[in-house]
């Protein structure tokens, strides 16, 4: 039952208990019980909602950047990791497998903003040896989800 | 000036619908659930190997029975779901979609004018009939019933055939009712088959859209079936491709030599780039037919749920992506609940007598629709049925 409930969470976090329970054929209480457990034991983090900056009026960019750090002795990346995450500004941190180390997704308000973030916060921490940052120009697909374009039904209306 | 026509194909009944249908083409803002055929996209994995195909320069015909690489993929694929094996050469035929193969198969096993009987359960897919009627067969129609669930009982079966009943027609898992038959139920109806000689047509083309825990049984896998039975089976459902056109019949060498002999000097052969695409769907599709079919799955609980609300009645459905609820408490025929529900809602639903006599007083509605689609239109039909019931 959780992966049915967490396939269907995923792909939309404000479906109500009451249809949810109905599309997988579960009980509704037990369905509500398992999203409370889920979200206790921190299976389900959070309900977002994904948004198309572009289309607004409100200026965003978004960079993702490349560090390469030196690990600490005894605590590998995690310390500098979470140097990094608690930045709000900072959206992901992933620790990579090869090339560089973190890969650091960060959004900010202007080309600027971002680029005095990575001189200034970023590439002075201690352990750090280097950036490389990219900015995004577009995004046509974030989260499993197609910003360009929506689709449409292009079916004859009736069909035997 | 001759009469040009042919008077058996001028006999044939054009569909009854076709009025509605243009009505319902002309009115753009109609919600449609009418549709049968599936909302999702071809796998995009598919549709690019159709594209490599074109950008190889595949496009030439393959051989008439199909490219073997194809047949072989069939093969494997029958075994593996419905543990139901083809040699590959011979008994196999790529077709241009099922319903080529429901054609060739009759005219291929038919003796026109013999008085021959296809006996073709109903409500069902509308080409049965009049590809009977083609082949110089005499259609028999049961009418299945809403307390069996539609499904074909034995004792309905014994009573259609007579000593010129040649093919049964197997319609399942079932357009429009979404009946299917489970093991038990072939294991009903397997001995008349037998003891009265009969063969199948069964087309299984929704297989894959099965809802029950055991999946779908092809009647083929049961003792003594294999040799009596056409199987039909292709990729529009399954592996949304319906516009590809692609489709296969499996059974016997004898009859599968002459359905090709039909198909070489009719078609020539499948299109080449479905062909491709195909193999890939085959060979990788499998995570694919799952996702769209746990998506269908949703959906029909969710309608069998918001129609058991409404208090109209419904007998769930196992197999396809149709719901075929009953409208008889309301004094309408079929026909004028689709035609007032479109005029008065703007939904388009298909009345269920579009697929014989016996779906008078039911409605298919398809699920092939995105759950906001639906939810919009479900909400349109519980005010009509909330109006109509007012009003009575």
């Amino acid at each position: 039952m959780r992966e049915d409930i967490l396939r269907i969470l995923e792909k939309n976090s404000r479906i109500g208990i009451d249809e949810l329970a109905v599309r997988i054929g579960a009980d509704e209480i037990e369905v509500a019980n398992e999203i409370k457990a889920m979200e206790a034991e921190g299976v389900i983090c959070g309900y977002h909602t994904l948004i198309d900056w572009e289309k607004t009026s409100i200026e965003t960019v978004s960079a993702l950047i490349e560090v390469t750090v030196t690990p600490q002795r005894g605590q590998g990346f995690d310390v500098i990791a979470e140097r990094i995450y608690n930045y709000p500004e900072v959206q992901a941190v992933y620790l990579m497998s090869s090339g560089y180390d973190l890969l650091v997704n960060m959004e900010g308000k202007t080309l600027k903003e971002v680029a005095s973030f990575v001189s200034d916060k970023l590439s002075t921490l201690d352990s750090v040896v280097g950036t490389a940052t990219h900015f995004v120009l577009k995004k046509y697909k974030d989260h499993g989800t197609i910003l360009a374009k929506k689709k449409t039904d292009e079916r004859e209306k009736l069909v035997l | 000036m001759r009469d040009p026509l042919s008077a058996v194909t001028v006999s044939l009944k054009p569909s009854g619908i076709r009025k509605f249908f243009d009505v319902v083409n002309e009115m753009p803002d109609a919600i449609s659930l009418g549709v049968g055929e599936p909302d999702f996209d071809t796998p995009w994995h598919v549709r690019e190997e159709g594209i490599f195909s074109l950008e190889k320069g595949r496009t030439f015909y393959t051989s008439n029975s199909g490219l073997m690489e194809l047949r072989k993929e069939v093969d494997t694929y029958l075994t593996r779901r419905f543990g139901v094996s083809y040699d590959p050469q011979g008994e196999m035929l790529i077709t241009v979609g099922g319903s080529e193969a429901i054609d060739l198969a009759f005219r291929a096993m038919i003796n026109p004018g013999e008085g021959e009987e296809i006996i073709i359960p109903q409500p069902s897919y509308v080409s049965y009939e009049p590809c009977a009627i083609l082949a110089g067969a005499k259609p028999v129609v049961i009418d299945l019933k809403a307390e069996n669930d539609f499904r074909l009982t034995a004792e309905e079966l014994k009573a259609a055939i007579t000593d010129k009943t040649k093919i049964l027609v197997l319609p399942f898992p079932n357009n429009p009712t979404g009946a299917i038959m489970e093991r038990k139920d072939l294991e009903a109806i397997a001995p008349i088959i037998e003891e009265n000689d009969i063969y199948v047509l069964s087309d299984e083309i929704y297989a894959e859209l099965t809802y029950t825990d055991a999946g779908h049984v092809t009647i083929a896998s049961l003792p003594g079936m294999r040799d009596r039975t056409i199987l039909i089976n292709g990729f529009s459902k399954a592996y949304a491709m319906t516009g590809w056109r692609l489709g296969y019949a499996c059974g016997p060498k004898n009859i599968i030599a002459q359905m090709t002999k039909i198909h070489q000097y009719a078609i020539m052969c499948a299109p080449t780039t479905s062909q491709y695409a195909a193999v890939e769907a085959l060979r990788n599709g499998d995570k694919d037919v799952e996702e769209m079919c746990d998506a269908y799955n949703q959906r029909r609980r969710y309608l069998i749920n918001t129609f058991k609300q409404m208090g109209l009645p419904c007998f769930e459905p196992f197999g396809a992506f149709y719901i075929f609820p009953c409208i008889k408490e309301f004094g309408l025929t079929s026909d004028e609940f689709a035609t007032r529900l479109l005029m008065e809602e703007k939904v388009a639903v298909v009345p269920g007598t579009a697929f014989g006599n016996s779906g008078e007083g039911f409605l298919r509605i398809s699920y092939a629709y995105s759950m906001e689609a639906l939810k919009e239109a479900l909400g349109r039909i519980e005010h009509f049925v909330n109006r109509l019931r007012e009003s009575i």
